[in-house]
């Protein structure tokens, strides 16, 4: 119990130190000692509190409940707060503030909603997002001190609140530990907004129209979903007789499937599935690692993490069906877009958008097996997707471009970083890494269930392998002698190497994480089984000792120029052109706009997955 | 024991018979061009000479993808004839060939490179088959595994014809036959002039002969597991799939990548997707 109040409580220290101190050093320091802090709880916390049973708590003072009530009319007044910048035609977004704050607060105060006894609890799936948090987000955290003096010395334009950012990710921290380790909806619902307003400060930022213009646009989206869940609270209180969540689990799935569906709504709005994949991808906008913890270990993770508690409910119900189809949409769309894109933080964002729609297939058909795989997926999708971004940023702040085409031979120019950078890709798409281990357990979890879902997984993987294996392709591309350009990257080398570490690493003890906190929560899984164990462990040996062998030097090479149709030149990157003049000659991936175009495969995601979420809601009648 | 006999049977013949099968390809591609055609050892006599050639690289660095290459398709081949996970060895044979195409990125040469993209290409188009034909397999025989798929007594070409045609489809481009030899072919000049392998000379060259024939005996092991319910049909049946496939590579010209892509996964979807879904209806209906 002490290390989950330490956990929700503790972010807040350093949040608040972080407003008050300006002195870059000191801000240094509180963000190192309370990063450090923050891993070792949630490691004493996975410790002390695994076990196959979950653990409740109960508060006897009533004093806390009248703390989130009065947290929820601040939030309520922060949001009004920063709306005051628009103009009347966004009447609407205060007015979505004012609604849902509006019938919450009322219900609360009026004592409608129900008390909840024990309204702390802590299980394996919440140990899991603990260390993910905790860690992840930490070496995030300690990655941005860094990055945000390059940043500030790069904008002098934009002014010099690094404080408020950082103070922003702790604020972060201290929602999320509220999101996983609350038991009243009423409790999630008060830090699922926090987390809106945090996202929201991180977006704007950078201060510019883009700025403001996509941080309102994730405002008014994740709001949707804040309306959503206040719907799902006063439905429980008047229908359901309680606001607990474990109860509301428990009971028949006909009484409380409406409920689920609304905060299943919020939670797919928060992981910004289709219709709502519009604020992440406006998110990109924000300093990059805002980017890596949204997509990585916060937000987008409450997400699916909501879906997945409401999953016991949605197994085998039509509306799960319909919850899965959306999840499945958006991971086709999701990977088919990314091959258009060059800009690799859109890859990225679009990526993300695919992995958690896959989660979200998973949480949707409920099986035990689905759900195992969708804890790995967050698991292993948390590492490489934060690894990613941090490595796109440094490079970015490098090179000063995040073009895929303009990191054409980066592995002769910044060799470290790349290597970074390819850890990162093979953990996402290529077996035996995390991600695959993952869609090998959705696969086999999804192939007793119904002909409809193993396809979607098959063809947004065989997407997905496309556009990694070409941006893994440009990366290498061997450019001969070049000027090595991996200069003033301090701090962010720990979380750099941390992260591309713990991809390999957790992949090798994925036998233990599943035997010590996955199984616990859902029973055998074939993956587990020894000769799976096997094979993974031989592939992981040769994919971490062969590429040694890149480090050897062979004899008896005779080094030739590249085949230019005998047309060569002095120089290899010229050939001969007709006119007897050398031209230089470039290469460039094939991104395929026919095909994949964003424009056309957006609109019809959006009007097919709007079309899904009536469904879905119609359906619960059924 | 005997898992661990076919897996060194695989490692040790599988070139023998690979190769026997690729001289016996060329004789009766040249008889079907009229022509005589090489000793049917012609396959090893090339690796041999190769192999005594000088090893041409355009950096230090490429030749080396080809070794990580032919390993990842022995772990894949092994853990097929091993009995194993059909996802696993499906997963691991990707990663054998996103080997190759990584060393063709590497070399930094324009044909090269577009040798990869397409090599990319066929990728794209081929797996989804490969990978929805383990779920049909699971679906009938209640496992992955392929110790469990050969064991099981049911035929399963009756269960499943649409996805063995769907398989057949995509065999072509798995073996890079005509017409979707787009990333690279055995044929001497063409528009990519070799494409992906375009920079591997010598030994190296060599090493991606002998991986072909490895990885001719996997995808021929795959299609026997559709009739393993009986040895002697399934050794014929794969043969005449072999001979039909040479027939198509002489019969045509080859196609645009856009072409390949959406008739794979036409084929695909429509073959493959359809025999499920019906499989689904007749087992659990």
């Amino acid at each position: 119990m002490s290390w989950i109040i330490f956990l929700i409580l503790f972010p807040l220290a350093p949040a608040v130190l972080l407003l008050l101190f300006r002195s870059v050093s000191v801000q240094k320091w509180i963000v190192l000692v309370a990063s450090a802090l923050i891993c070792v709880a949630a490691i004493g916390l996975a410790v002390t509190c695994t076990g196959a049973q979950p653990k409740y708590f109960s508060i006897t003072s009533s004093v806390v409940n009248k703390l989130v009530i009065a947290g929820d009319i601040i939030l309520a007044l922060a949001f009004l707060f920063v709306c005051r910048r628009l103009s009347l035609k966004w009447y609407w977004i205060p007015l979505l503030v004012i609604v849902q704050y509006g019938a919450v607060v009322f219900y609360d105060l009026s004592g409608r909603v129900p008390a909840v006894t024990q309204p702390l609890f802590v299980d394996n799936l919440s140990v899991i997002m603990a260390l993910i948090i905790g860690i992840v987000g930490c070496l995030i955290t300690v990655y941005t001190v860094g990055y945000m003096k390059h940043y500030h010395e790069e904008h002098p334009d934009v002014p010099d609140r690094r404080g408020s950012f950082l103070a922003a990710i702790f604020l972060f921290f201290f929602a999320m530990y509220g999101i996983i380790f609350s038991n009243s909806i009423t409790w999630i619902y008060f830090f699922w907004e926090i987390t809106t307003l945090c996202s929201f400060i991180m977006i704007s930022y950078p201060r510019t129209e883009e700025a403001w213009h996509n941080a309102f646009r994730a405002l008014w989206m994740l709001l949707l979903g804040g309306l959503a869940f206040s719907m799902a609270i006063l439905y429980a209180s008047d229908s359901c007789g309680t606001v607990d969540f474990r109860h509301l689990l428990q009971m028949n799935k006909s009484a409380v499937l409406l409920p689920i569906l609304l905060i299943c709504f919020a939670g797919m709005n928060k992981a910004a599935q289709f219709p709502f994949a519009k604020w992440l991808l406006g998110a990109m906008v924000a300093p990059t690692p805002s980017s890596a913890l949204l997509h990585s270990s916060t937000m987008v993770k409450a997400g699916v993490y909501i879906c997945l508690r409401c999953s016991p409910i949605l197994e085998n119900t039509a509306s799960g069906a319909v919850v899965a189809l959306i999840g499945g949409l958006s991971f086709l769309a999701g990977s088919a877009i990314a091959i258009s894109q060059r800009d690799g933080k859109k890859v990225l964002a679009y990526s993300t958008i695919g992995n958690l729609g896959l989660i979200i297939l998973c949480a949707g058909v409920g099986s035990h097996w689905a759900l195992w795989a969708a804890v790995l997926l967050i698991i292993f999708h948390a590492l490489a997707k934060a690894l990613m971004f941090l490595a796109v940023g440094t490079v970015e702040q490098q090179t000063g471009s995040r073009d895929i085409e303009d990191m054409h031979g980066l592995i002769s120019r910044m060799p470290l970083l790349t290597i970074t950078m390819l850890v990162g890709i093979a953990g996402m798409f290529l077996a035996p890494f995390g991600m695959l281990i993952s869609k090998w357990a959705v696969l086999e979890a999804m192939a007793i269930r119904s002909p409809i879902y193993p396809p979607i997984v098959i063809f947004g993987g065989s997407l997905m392998l496309f556009f990694w294996a070409k941006w893994m392709g440009k990366l290498i591309a061997v450019v001969g002698p070049a000027p090595q350009r991996e200069r003033g990257i301090g701090i962010e080398w720990t979380a750099l190497f941390g992260l591309a570490v713990l991809t390999v690493l957790t992949c090798a003890l994925y036998p233990f994480v599943g035997y010590y906190l996955i199984q616990p929560l859902y029973g055998q899984d074939p993956i587990l089984s020894q000769g799976s164990i096997c094979m993974v462990g031989i592939m992981l040996g040769l994919m971490v000792l062969l590429p040694l062998g890149f480090f050897i030097h062979w004899k008896n090479l005779v080094h030739v120029e590249p085949y230019l149709s005998g047309a060569n030149v002095s120089d290899p990157h010229q050939f001969m052109g007709s006119l007897g003049n050398a031209r230089q000659w470039s290469f460039r991936n094939y991104y395929m706009g026919k095909f994949f175009s964003e424009e056309k495969l957006f609109r019809g995601s959006l009007v097919g997955s709007i079309a899904l979420m009536v469904l879905m809601f119609v359906m619960e009648k059924l | 024991m005997n898992a661990f006999f076919w897996i060194a049977g695989y490692i040790l013949l599988a070139p023998v018979l690979g190769g026997l099968i690729n001289g016996c390809d060329r004789i009766i591609t040249a008889r079907m061009q009229s022509r005589v055609g090489p000793p049917v050892l012609q396959p090893f006599y090339d690796v041999f000479k190769l192999m005594e050639k000088d090893n041409l690289t355009v950096n230090r660095f490429h030749g080396y993808y080809l070794f990580i290459f032919l390993a990842f398709m022995l772990v894949s081949g092994a853990m097929f004839f091993g009995g194993q996970d059909l996802l696993m060895v499906i997963f691991a044979f990707i990663v054998a060939d996103m080997f190759l195409v990584l060393g063709a990125y590497s070399t930094n040469s324009p044909y090269s490179s577009i040798g990869a993209e397409r090599e990319l290409l066929q990728m794209l188009a081929a797996e989804p088959m490969m990978l929805l034909s383990a779920v049909g397999f699971y679906m009938v025989t209640g496992s992955f595994h392929v110790s469990e798929i050969v064991a099981c007594d049911k035929s399963l070409i009756l269960y499943l014809p649409g996805v063995f045609a769907g398989f057949c489809y995509v065999l072509t481009i798995k073996l890079r036959k005509s017409p979707f030899d787009l990333s690279t072919s055995h044929h001497a000049h063409q528009e990519l002039v070799k494409g992906i392998t375009t920079e591997f000379a010598g030994p190296s060259l060599a090493l991606i002969e002998i991986e072909h024939w490895y990885e001719t005996i996997l995808l021929l092991g795959m299609i026997y597991l559709f009739f393993a319910f009986n040895p002697i049909v399934a050794v014929l049946v794969t043969l005449f799939i072999y001979f039909l496939e040479i027939l198509i590579d002489n019969a045509n010209a080859r196609v645009k990548w856009e072409l390949m892509l959406k008739s794979a996964w036409l084929a695909t979807i429509i073959l493959g997707g359809g025999n499920l879904l019906v499989l689904y209806f007749i087992l659990h209906g």
